[in-house]
């Protein structure tokens, strides 16, 4: 495969060199004369290749660049990892950092796209007790290693069904953290239906980030979101949400969307957001089997790929005006992200992070959840299936034969396991629609940066 | 450089020796939950 990925995009010419990371803005002959130079090609047959198009100066000088870059390992850069990553995944203690706790498997809303199916996750309603949740933060703790950093995402259903709880876990945490040497980052995700000033307050104080749930534009939102009565969710949460917002200052936390077949035109939710005041906004296309009518499918790629043009253009445009906001997809970190061994070894599903159900269950993660197929152990007892640990710590991008070929492999890590066991019934399969619309944010993150560097 | 502008980007050769502490954020805890990106996220040791 090359080792390159180019692409235009308005006037720009953006070339990625894989697996350097090195991103290249390239003038017409520099960018033209690329896969001869790749296909091995000398300068003279380059020259009379493209010789009806550049003169041979304008030619030998790109080509001249090009190489100098090539020298300095910042084009056609050779993939050394696969070594490295494999010695990594065997040699590297199995420990626990990351837990989703489903402090509450029950919601007061019916979305329709729910994988949790309105909360319950194929099982009973059911709220975590303390006891269970204590137990969990008892069994990261001992799991953990030498890790200081441990997560706690308090998730549903809605978790504010179980507020008590949640406030009781996070004081019990901050007691372990001391002894242990750890340091608890807490996250909450919530619908927003029961928030109030005295749970704002304590987020505030407690919780490194929350999600809040809203899905753009008020009837977009209602059609998808209602309340099990029927009645839409929008105006009930809206205040509450640009409240909440300001008093974290407009960081740490995302108001986070879901799009479907319905809002192809999801760019304007994203931008209806932005002009309500959020500044940190996330939208997510829609999980779902292709037999359910609000499913995203494969004729709607081309549409949906649009979108994400057009909200890059529209962000380009309002980060040059001063009034930008975050799309969370479209964040990149060039200077300072991930290293290699995170970028190709995934999410640490099933091994770094598992899911708690409120009767302590462990799974692989929150996707998972209530699959007796996937069921890991649980809190008193700890792991009781080593195989599926050592089954979901096998998952890296060189055990993914569909990301062998693929530029964006260093971006999403060889995808969710859960979408491609879903939709393929092999963790290591690829949900092919997922990883279209993954290119593409990719290539959106990227020309975003390129035309503000400008 | 006449033709070639280049971002200011990590190499990632660079991150296989000092990489892998483990200390980074897990991916789903951030706001997605649905899909896998990791390419956003920070090194805790930039």
């Amino acid at each position: 495969m090359s080792l390159i990925h180019r692409y235009q995009s308005k006037d720009l010419r953006i070339v990625l060199d894989i697996n350097s990371g090195s991103i290249h803005l390239m003038d017409e002959v520099a960018y033209e004369l690329l896969p001869f130079m790749e296909e091995g090609l000398s300068v003279e047959e380059t020259v009379s290749r493209l010789a009806g198009s550049y003169s041979e100066d304008q030619i030998r000088s790109a080509w001249s660049e090009c190489r100098d870059l090539a020298d300095s390992r910042m084009l056609f850069t050779k993939d050394i990892y696969e070594p490295a990553i494999d010695a990594y995944t065997q040699n590297r203690q199995p420990v626990v950092k990351a837990l989703c706790l489903h402090i509450a498997h029950d919601c007061n809303l019916a979305c329709r796209y729910c994988f949790a199916s309105e909360g319950e996750y194929h099982g009973e309603r059911a709220l975590m007790s303390f006891e269970t949740g204590k137990k969990a933060l008892d069994f990261l703790v001992a799991n953990s290693g030498a890790r200081k950093n441990l997560e706690v995402d308090f998730f549903g259903g809605e978790p504010l069904m179980n507020w008590k709880v949640v406030k009781e876990l996070v004081g019990y945490g901050r007691s372990l953290q001391e002894s242990h040497g750890k340091n608890f980052r807490f996250t909450l995700t919530t619908n927003g239906t029961l928030l109030n000033d005295e749970i704002m307050d304590f987020c505030n104080r407690e919780m490194g980030n929350v999600v809040l749930s809203i899905d753009g534009r008020q009837e977009v939102h209602d059609r998808m979101r209602p309340f099990r009565g029927g009645q839409g969710s929008y105006e009930r949460i809206l205040p509450k949400f640009l409240r909440f917002a300001e008093l974290r200052n407009q960081e740490r936390y995302y108001v986070r969307g879901t799009f479907t077949h319905y809002n192809l035109d999801f760019s304007k939710d994203v931008l209806h957001l932005a002009d309500l005041g959020f500044k940190q906004i996330s939208m997510e296309p829609v999980v779902a089997p292709e037999t359910e009518d609000y499913a995203i499918r494969r004729e709607d790629l081309p549409r949906i790929l649009e979108e994400y043009d057009k909200l890059a253009d529209e962000m380009i445009r309002r980060e040059k005006e001063g009034r930008g906001f975050t799309f969370f997809h479209f964040m990149i970190d060039l200077t300072g992200g991930p290293c290699v061994y995170k970028r190709l070894s995934g999410c640490g599903s099933g091994t770094e992070y598992l899911a708690v159900t409120p009767a302590g269950e462990l799974y692989p993660c929150h996707q998972f959840a209530g699959e007796e197929d996937f069921l890991m152990g649980n809190v008193e007892e700890g792991i009781q299936r080593p195989d599926l640990v050592e089954k979901f710590g096998s998952l890296n991008v060189y055990t993914r034969p569909s990301c062998q070929d693929c530029f964006a492999r260093f971006y999403c890590s060889g995808g969710c396991a859960a979408n491609a066991f879903h939709f393929t019934g092999d963790l290591k399969g690829n949900y092919e629609i997922g990883c279209q619309l993954q290119r593409k944010r990719i290539e959106c993150a990227i020309r975003i940066k390129a035309a503000l560097s400008e | 450089m006449e033709h070639i502008r280049t971002l200011n980007t990590k190499s990632l050769q660079t991150t296989v020796k000092k990489g892998g502490c483990g200390e980074c954020q897990t991916s789903c805890q951030s706001a997605c939950k649905t899909s896998c990106t990791v390419g956003n996220q920070s090194c805790e040791h930039k």
